[in-house]
């Protein structure tokens, strides 16, 4: 199929970026996104022109590293997937792609379509972690009962990788659904419970310090998120910060 | 406790606090106007007790007008936060495809409900405190139900009231449910409460609007 595409192309985090027009021919419904995008890069190489700069790792949809908002979306038109795991073939001869890095304050443009997204790190840095005594009397995890409900909650909001799509999508460009993932899967075992005042408060203070916009609960993160993480995670971080804030 | 005062969270949870206070006083203030249509008399008496009792003119109502103030204040300044979090805006944004119209222009919807409330407060409540304390009229228990169907007489203020009742729907169809989000209640019971919203939503607008109709179409003649 032919495309016809609009790529947000920057020099650098200094340079203004502008939208350039490609025209790419014998694009496959097989192909994935990325692939797509390392054939346009293989025509520019030979064309002698500078490549479009894009992240990616894993190519399996459990790195977190592509991103890419598509005709207006993070991860393009489909559900539950990253941008390495969206196929050509949701896509149509003749079609026009649009194709834009991550935008978010928080979220500065390194080149072309890669953003920074090292505030999630810092968050994540500020509580995301249990602190376990590795001296050689450390307790089999398995060996606590966990409830089977909080159990399954904790993992399903364990299976966050990070991608920033939340933020992509919501109009905000808030990253609660981010941070409620990483209180969650903590908040939600005993191993956790023991910094759970800090954790809270610490990460909450630096998302905000981040940057990033308030929640106004419109829903499009949990819509776009490729590993579908639930809005009730934001809840169950409102309901643990304001009980830290009581605290603290 | 200093966290509670400056955080994102804490911004919003005043957000939904303060709006679920005006939602109340939004069902209290639809039964009493609907006395208007089926008991003038009652809506006399109902009225007047709102104007002159001291524990609601000196506690609820000052109580109301800083739950409105807060309200609008803190949602223009996490508007103008949440614009400053996307510096560089997009230049194609699908936002149908994951989110409804509605929570994502409650700015919108909740401007033109400010606007409608500064003139409404202008129609009555500027006019009630000039009758009580500047010209220091007397007590009239019966004066009220003629007062607010003149109100209704011309089209372009019952329209403009119709217009706002209708954006204020749009802004409790979002507004209402989230604000329990925002505080962090969020289980099982939550989609009936969705529905609920939606009934309300819908449900009191349009009997608001029914009521300026019918003001509107059935002037007092005598």
């Amino acid at each position: 199929m032919k495309l016809y595409l609009k790529i947000w192309r920057q020099k650098d985090a200094d340079s203004k970026g502008q939208m350039v027009d490609y025209e790419l021919n014998g694009v496959e419904g097989d192909m994935s996104f990325l692939e797509m995008l390392d054939v346009l890069n293989e025509k520019l190489i030979n064309e002698d022109k500078e490549p479009v700069e894009f992240d990616h790792d894993c190519r399996e949809g459990i790195c977190g590293a592509c991103s890419l908002m598509i005709n207006g979306e993070p991860h393009g038109p489909d559900r539950l997937v990253t941008t390495c795991q969206l196929h050509m073939r949701k896509f149509k001869d003749g079609d026009t792609i649009v194709i834009e890095p991550f935008r978010a304050t928080a979220f500065p443009v390194i080149k072309d379509l890669i953003v920074d997204r090292s505030s999630f790190d810092r968050i994540q840095q500020a509580g995301g972690y249990i602190s376990v005594n590795t001296s050689g009397n450390t307790v089999d995890a398995n060996a606590i009962p966990i409830e089977k409900e909080n159990a399954d909650d904790s993992f399903y909001a364990a299976a966050c990788i990070g991608c920033g799509a939340c933020v992509a999508a919501c109009k905000n460009a808030s990253a609660m659904l981010f941070t409620s993932a990483k209180v969650s899967q903590f908040a939600l075992l005993p191993q956790g419970r023991v910094e759970a005042t800090e954790r809270v408060l610490n990460m909450v203070r630096q998302m905000d310090l981040e940057g990033f916009g308030n929640c106004t609960n419109t829903g499009a993160c949990e819509v776009e998120c490729p590993k579908g993480i639930s809005l009730e995670n934001i809840a169950r971080m409102n309901r643990e910060y304001l009980q830290a804030s009581m605290k603290g | 406790m200093s966290a509670l005062i400056s955080s994102s969270i804490a911004r919003k949870v005043v957000m939904a606090l303060s709006g679920l206070f005006l939602v109340l006083f939004l069902a209290q203030h639809f039964t009493i106007n609907l006395t208007s249509v089926i008991a003038p008399d009652t809506f006399n008496e109902w009225s007047h007790f709102m104007g002159y009792n001291p524990l609601v003119q000196f506690l609820l109502q000052p109580i109301l007008i800083a739950g409105i103030v807060v309200h609008f204040a803190m949602g223009i300044y996490l508007e103008l936060q949440n614009n400053k979090a996307r510096a560089v805006k997009y230049s194609k944004f699908s936002g149908n495809a994951n989110s409804p119209w509605v929570s994502r222009n409650m700015i919108l919807s909740g401007m033109v409900v400010l606007a409608f409330i500064i003139l409404h407060m202008y129609d009555f409540w500027v006019h009630e405190m000039a009758y009580k304390y500047v010209e220091a009229s007397p007590e009239d228990p019966t004066r009220y139900y003629a007062e607010t169907v003149e109100k209704f007489g011309p089209l372009w203020r019952t329209l403009i009231y119709i217009v706002a009742f209708v954006l204020l729907a749009l802004h409790l169809w979002h507004g209402f449910a989230s604000s329990f989000q925002s505080i962090g209640w969020n289980n099982k019971y939550s989609a009936g409460l969705k529905t609920f919203t939606k009934i309300f939503a819908v449900a009191i607008p349009l009997g608001f609007v029914f009521i300026a109709l019918y003001h509107h179409l059935n002037p007092i003649t005598h």
